[in-house]
């Protein structure tokens, strides 16, 4: 049961349980649908009162459902900006949400496996995540959040068009598939300029952690679905999982070759890393990324034998700024941040390791 | 028609949309390929979905109208909630869905340049939508009523005001 932000933060978030299919190098699968009350006009033509209306149905909709029983319902324009800042690091809602002025509602479940952004570009963008490979899984919840919400509000649907969205590339299922990869290898062989290219032929688009425009930080990428209409939410899950199994095999082959051609290198490179983490006086956000993405790596291939995937996945988070901050107990300016950081990982990293040497050989 | 940049035949006839109005560029085969590159598509492709929505349009209209044909669209507004086309436009956001409806033909030209494909396959709701057209005149309704406030017309206001009670019973007593 979570009844405030703060119950989220020693959690760890569906998407970062390091569990589930090909979980070495998918993190997580996600989806989310975009839906608009028939009877309000979309977001940039919505009054103040419209938006409150929306709100309110929604919460109506919430306190009449046993699926949404223990849900969180946050409204976001009432949020500090840490708090804010910090729901966007969990991938709970988008940069965009965060970041807008008007009045605007978060519903979060306490296994974070769904949430509802309210009053984001369309009046709702339903949100499921699974650990690992698991499209099948997340379209079924996702799928059966939209049904329970749609028993009692009309959605704006088109016999031809399909579900109508405010923006016109999301028309039609307003479905979008995501599958984030955690993909070292492809980086450092320089390929994965490549598979990028070959994937936009495909019509899917390759993003950063943290959606558009964001940089592709820690090596993580999300492939997702660039079509939405005329296409059914099977084949779209169809085109998206069938490419990732290839995917996953160049980046599979890239850790092989690196291990086979260069094996001192890339145990230098991820032994140094390593070392960096525990050592380190002062670290940037990006720098800690930067190592633990190389840390990670060598734990899949058994290069580090004391660290797991899902302590790894808690440090990428705990790591963020916003994260950081809470954990410590106070706001922090950037040089104290940097600071904190490398003091935590040292405290998080030490401990483990020498819970590792204390382990019988 | 000769070329704006050099003396050859101008075979590409743009109209450029960037700036405030309309203009008409005329180029040939090899000052084309140089004013293209000179576009600034990388921006617009870091600036997200939005940008480069309007992006793709402007290059889809640029072919297809004339300046003249441009200016007469971009009045066209949509009843329910106002939006006119060049708002849409340049904004890349609908106002409400009915404007899928009022922009139709200029929409599934953009559909089908964006999913190659303008007929939805796949979920619809469960229950068939009966008063679609209610729900929407409630939009529309609702923006006039705050026009009417706006414009201290109050009992214009409280007309509207009565008007969309009743349809909203009339919505919600249909549902149950």
């Amino acid at each position: 049961m979570i009844v405030t932000i703060d119950d989220l933060l020693l959690k760890r978030g569906e998407w970062l349980r390091g569990e589930g299919p090909e979980s070495d190098i998918v993190i997580s699968t996600r989806i989310r649908l975009a839906r608009n009350l028939a009877e309000f006009p979309f977001a940039s033509r919505a009054s103040q009162q419209d938006r409150e209306r929306i709100q309110d149905i929604i919460r109506q909709v919430i306190r009449q459902s046993p699926l949404f029983e223990d849900v969180l319902f946050v409204e976001v324009d009432k949020l500090s900006e840490l708090d804010r800042q910090f729901l966007v690091e969990r991938q709970l809602m988008s940069r965009e949400h965060a970041e807008a002025t008007h009045p605007r509602a978060l519903v979060i479940h306490p296994t974070e496996r769904f949430s509802l952004m309210i009053n984001e570009e369309d009046h709702l963008r339903i949100q499921a995540v699974q650990s690992g490979l698991n499209l099948e899984a997340c379209w079924q919840l996702v799928n059966q959040v939209d049904n329970e919400i749609e028993k009692h509000v009309v959605y704006a649907f088109d016999e031809k068009l399909g579900y109508l969205t405010a923006c016109p590339t999301n028309a039609g299922t307003g479905m979008r598939v995501s599958v984030m990869l955690h993909m070292p290898a492809l980086a450092i062989t320089r390929q994965i300029e490549k598979v990028f290219r070959s994937l936009q032929k495909l019509s899917l688009a390759v993003r950063g952690l943290y959606g558009e425009g964001s940089q592709a930080m820690g090596d993580f990428y999300q492939i997702s679905n660039q079509i939405t209409l005329g296409r059914s939410e099977q084949e779209i899950l169809k085109n998206v999982g069938d490419i990732i199994p290839t995917i996953l095999n160049y980046e599979r082959q890239a850790r092989q070759f690196l291990l086979k051609e260069s094996h001192d290198q890339l145990y230098d490179r991820i032994s140094r890393a390593y070392g960096i983490l525990r050592t380190a006086q002062v670290i940037s956000s990006e720098e800690a990324m930067h190592l633990l993405s190389s840390v990670r790596m060598g734990v899949s291939l058994g290069l580090i034998e004391d660290l797991d995937i899902p302590f790894i996945n808690d440090l990428f988070l705990h790591t963020q700024p916003a994260h950081l901050q809470k954990l410590v107990g106070m706001e922090l300016d950037g040089n104290d941040r940097n600071l904190e950081r490398a003091k935590f990982l040292r405290e998080q990293l030490g401990r483990r390791a020498s819970a590792g040497q204390q382990k019988p050989q | 028609m000769k070329c704006q940049r050099c003396d050859k035949e101008a075979h590409f006839h743009i109209t450029e949309l960037l700036g405030p109005k309309p203009v008409e560029i005329h180029l040939c085969q090899d000052c084309v390929r140089e004013y293209l590159s000179e576009s600034p598509n990388e921006a617009v492709a870091a600036a997200g979905a939005a940008a480069s929505l309007a992006q793709q349009m402007l290059q889809q209209m640029a072919v297809s109208q004339t300046a003249e044909e441009l200016e007469k669209l971009d009045k066209l507004s949509c009843p329910v909630c106002g939006i006119t086309y060049y708002q849409f436009r340049t904004q890349g956001r609908l106002g409400c869905a009915n404007d899928y409806t009022c922009f139709r033909k200029e929409l599934e030209n953009l559909l089908m340049h964006i999913h190659g494909e303008t007929q939805h396959c796949g979920k619809r709701p469960s229950r068939p939508a009966k008063h679609s057209e209610l729900l929407t005149s409630l939009i529309r309704l609702r923006r006039e009523m705050q026009e009417a406030i706006a414009a201290e017309n109050y009992e214009r206001a409280g007309q509207i005001r009565d008007e969309i009670r009743r349809i909203e019973t009339q919505v919600k007593q249909n549902r149950s």
